[in-house]
């Protein structure tokens, strides 16, 4: 064959500096999408938008006897709740890639075989940033101050990031493997709403009966809750913070190893 | 089903159970990441980033590929201008047509000018226009010397633009050769006899059915019989004359390839492979 003569030219594998450039191609190409739909971070966000609307005005004063005070106390909560579902826009990513044929374009290329994924993170840890920072800006509209310092606002999305990330990989096993983009947000709706509810997210738990108590103390959305809590407005950080990084690292340990495989499945 | 699992196993996407198979002299288990800088992927369905520009698409595939931010853009540029989509490629691709998309899909494999292309189905779905339009820029990627792999149900569109033709049936490979080799296989060739007046058809089907000595198939206001001899030609011609029956239309042909799937199998195609120019394949 006449291919066989330019055979010594073609490099066996990527290198680490090709690597980043098309992990960094690919992060570009996942952000570049918002131009054209820039819905698309407002249908993430106006879910958490409206439910701090409506906990504010509606709830807020029955819960916490003012709205101002319970802006105080929600918004944290809605910071949390945000991200966690937030971690699921990689699965619809993924996933819309793999049922488009996108997917298999990519890596039918000669370039890193973690560049699809990885540029998809890291797209989407940017659109977690972006994500906070509206917010917390819309919050302070309403009236939330930050009550710790700009070093408490910055760990709190430090956290919030780590953990986004660490949750990641059991979204993208999610974007792996379910059938179709509707499917992922079906799975994202029916496990998130119940997890972050029955946390300290929304509600101080104390009120709930003592079964759901019980729940809502090994629930890992109340810890992380606590800590974003504490980190903006003041109260315990250091033990919310450490039992969410080593959820954090359960997720990785388990979730990690699983994605991976399936990916490799796949290619 | 199995042209797609072959195309993808080719395309590195697919680990093949066993044996092996190479492309361009590069095994595609264990040098996958050689077989991939030579090959172009154009799937059955458009696999393009409907969110992004028909520019952005091309400039990503670019950018993958390791060109620098002005080669990609005029390569781009190059590619859109071929398929006509110049003036689409500033829109999102979503708001593309069928025919647009699969152009934007064909050019985005060919950014990185492969040796080899695999197109699988390329123009299943496509209106009669696109298709032939498909045809032109296969034939003028082989009139550039690139390696086309081409699958297709479509056995009239192996014969058009194939070198070779693997013909699949059920995961099995039934035949392959040239277009005209395939025909030879039968060593048939197809008489068709259509008389003038409609009437006459039983009559015509009765004479060519002793001409030949089998029965022949009648529908459409012709009878159609698969002959191996040419003498039968002038026989029937004779024999119609003495019976004064007229004649429309008389041709004697080469089998159409679908013909030849039938008489290898026995049913109508419904899954064919056409390889194209100088593809190994051996799985």
């Amino acid at each position: 064959m006449t291919a066989t003569t330019a055979a010594p030219a073609i490099p066996r594998r990527v290198g680490p500096g090709a690597t980043v450039r098309q992990t960094m191609t690919l992060a570009w190409r996942s952000l570049v999408q918002i131009k054209h739909n820039p819905w698309e971070l407002l249908d993430l966000s106006i879910q958490p938008i409206m439910f701090l609307l409506l906990f504010t005005y509606v709830f807020g004063g029955a819960i916490s006897g003012s709205t101002g005070d319970y802006l105080q106390f929600a918004l944290p909560g809605v910071l949390v709740q945000n991200a966690l579902f937030y971690t699921l826009s990689t699965a619809i990513g993924l996933n819309t890639d793999i049922t488009k044929g996108v997917f298999d374009r990519l890596r039918s290329l000669p370039i890193a075989r973690t560049a699809p994924l990885s540029g998809r993170i890291i797209a989407d840890t940017f659109k977690q940033v972006w994500a906070f920072a509206l917010l917390v800006g819309f919050g302070m509209v309403l009236g939330f101050r930050v009550t710790t310092s700009v070093m408490g606002l910055l760990g709190a999305l430090a956290l919030l990031v780590v953990v986004a990330l660490a949750m990641s990989w059991m979204s993208v096993l999610i974007g792996l493997k379910a059938s179709s983009p509707e499917k992922v947000q079906m799975i994202a709706f029916s496990t998130m709403m119940p997890l972050t509810f029955t946390s300290s997210a929304l509600v101080d738990p104390k009120t709930f009966p003592s079964w759901l108590q019980t729940w809502a103390d090994l629930n890992p959305v109340t810890y992380l809750a606590d800590a974003i809590r504490g980190l903006m407005i003041g109260g315990e950080v250091a033990q919310p913070a450490l039992v969410s990084l080593v959820w954090a690292a359960g997720f990785v340990v388990v979730f990690a190893p699983l994605a991976i495989r399936v990916f490799r499945a796949r290619g | 089903m199995e042209k797609t699992t072959a195309v993808r196993i080719l395309a590195t996407l697919l680990a093949p159970d066993s044996g092996r198979a190479t492309v361009g002299g590069f095994d595609v288990a264990r040098e996958a990441h050689q077989v991939r800088s030579l090959i172009g992927l154009t799937g059955q369905y458009a696999a393009v980033d409907e969110m992004l520009t028909g520019v952005e698409n091309l400039l990503m595939i670019g950018r993958l590929l390791g060109l620098s931010r002005g080669d990609a853009k005029a390569r781009a540029g190059e590619l859109l201008e071929r398929f006509g989509l110049s003036d689409a490629g500033g829109r999102a691709a979503k708001t593309y047509s069928g025919g647009m998309r699969r152009r934007l899909d064909l050019a985005a494999s060919l950014v990185g000018r492969p040796q080899v292309l695999f197109l699988d189905e390329p123009t299943t779905g496509l209106d009669p226009r696109s298709r032939t339009d498909l045809w032109g820029v296969v034939r003028g990627l082989m009139a550039d010397g690139v390696t086309v792999l081409l699958t297709t149900q479509y056995l009239e569109e192996a014969d058009q633009l194939a070198d070779d033709i693997v013909v699949f049936d059920h995961g099995r490979v039934i035949a392959s050769g040239t277009s005209d080799e395939l025909k030879a296989t039968t060593g048939a060739q197809v008489l068709e006899v259509r008389p003038l007046d409609e009437a006459n058809l039983e009559l015509v089907a009765k004479v060519v059915g002793d001409v030949v000595e089998a029965p022949p198939e009648s529908s459409g206001g012709r009878v159609v019989a698969s002959v191996s001899d040419p003498e039968v030609v002038p026989r029937v011609v004779r024999r119609l004359d003495e019976l004064g029956v007229v004649a429309s239309e008389l041709t004697l042909r080469k089998s159409s390839l679908d013909e030849v799937f039938l008489a290898l199998t026995g049913h109508r195609a419904e899954d064919g492979t056409t390889g194209d120019d100088d593809e190994e394949a051996a799985a």
